[in-house]
């Protein structure tokens, strides 16, 4: 059940081990369902607002603002613009990725909305907005419906993107 | 896409806590491991079961660790015919406070008496230790207790 510790075999418990956890089963829903299997395959799947034309990535299922059910899917780029960042210095519990690396809002060509990625093979102190950026995809054997089929995003090389592309997105 | 093809995954969260017992709870615990059980004496003159480190009417410290049971009397109960997986026993059992001899307060552990015909409230029972060798101080180190009438009469 827990393992205690004690001051030796026999000496005095000093301390209890209470762990505390939850079993669940977790479903994404339909829509998120549809991005998690385009990742399977090697490609970002949103989808399209038809009142306001927005696309979401992933979606939701819905217009968050029109309130109107999504159902137009749209394939995105595999590249994208790097809208604000973050350079994570700092050691926590459970961290897997050797500090220091950047966790980065991108904004996908043909998106409307960006997400969280990692942005490797390039110093912390290169980084900045409006950067251009790809995504780097584990081997195809190795796709997952996961966003553990993107390795990591990198610089592609692009002049960097005017900020007025992205301004609305920060 | 079908409803149907909504992904599925299962997931566990877990927090692996772990914290410090303090001198009454911690002596409470290492009597379990070592096959005993032990309230605390409130200044009041009453024994405490579990042990606390204050009073709970007056707030005041309480005192020396008394040895108690390891008989006692069901003062309530609650049949579990349906066993959770994270229950004490896989068979049905009850939740009981049970007044340990010695101790003015119950404490809140299982009652394995087969049947829930076979349990009463005042029914005298006795504590089951798991084996030394699988205590680690806990209360999970008190299996469960049970009927005197099947240890073949009063254990004390």
């Amino acid at each position: 059940m827990s393992d205690e510790t004690t001051d030796g075999p026999s000496g005095p418990v000093t301390t209890l081990a209470t762990p505390i956890r939850l079993d669940f089963d977790f479903t994404p829903g339909v829509a998120q369902s549809r991005f998690l299997r385009g990742l399977e395959q090697g490609k970002f799947m949103g989808q399209r607002c038809s009142v306001c034309g927005k696309v979401y990535v992933p979606s939701r299922g819905s217009c968050p603002t029109d309130g109107v059910p999504t159902t137009e899917d749209v394939e995105l780029a595999n590249k994208g613009t790097i809208t604000t960042y973050c350079v994570v210095n700092v050691p926590f519990a459970g961290q897997s990725i050797e500090i220091p690396y950047i966790c980065a809002q991108v904004l996908l060509d043909g998106a409307n909305l960006s997400f969280m990625g990692l942005i490797q093979e390039i110093p912390t102190d290169e980084i900045r907005m409006g950067m251009r950026v790809e995504a780097v995809w584990v081997e195809p054997d190795q796709l997952t419906p996961s966003l553990a089929s993107v390795r990591y995003f990198r610089p592609n090389g692009e002049p960097d993107a005017d900020y007025d592309t992205y301004k609305e997105y920060l | 896409m079908p409803e149907s093809e909504a992904l599925h995954a299962s997931h566990h969260l877990e927090y692996p806590y772990s914290r410090s017992v303090g001198p009454v709870i911690g002596a409470f615990l290492t009597g379990l491991r070592d096959g005993k059980l032990f309230g605390v004496r409130s200044p009041g003159g009453s024994v405490i079961v579990p042990p606390t480190e204050y009073d709970p009417t007056t707030g005041e410290d309480t005192g020396e660790m008394v040895e108690v049971g390891p008989g006692g009397a069901v003062e309530s109960w609650a049949w579990v015919s349906d066993p959770r997986p994270k229950h004490p026993l896989s068979r049905p059992f009850a939740w009981a406070l049970i007044r340990l001899d010695g101790a003015d307060t119950a404490l809140l552990h299982v009652v394995d008496s087969g049947g829930p015909d076979a349990l009463a409230t005042g029914d005298r029972v006795t504590v089951r230790f798991r084996p030394a060798a699988e205590r680690i101080g806990a209360m999970a180190d008190i299996e469960s207790f049970v009927p005197e009438a099947a240890t073949g009469g009063s254990a004390r």
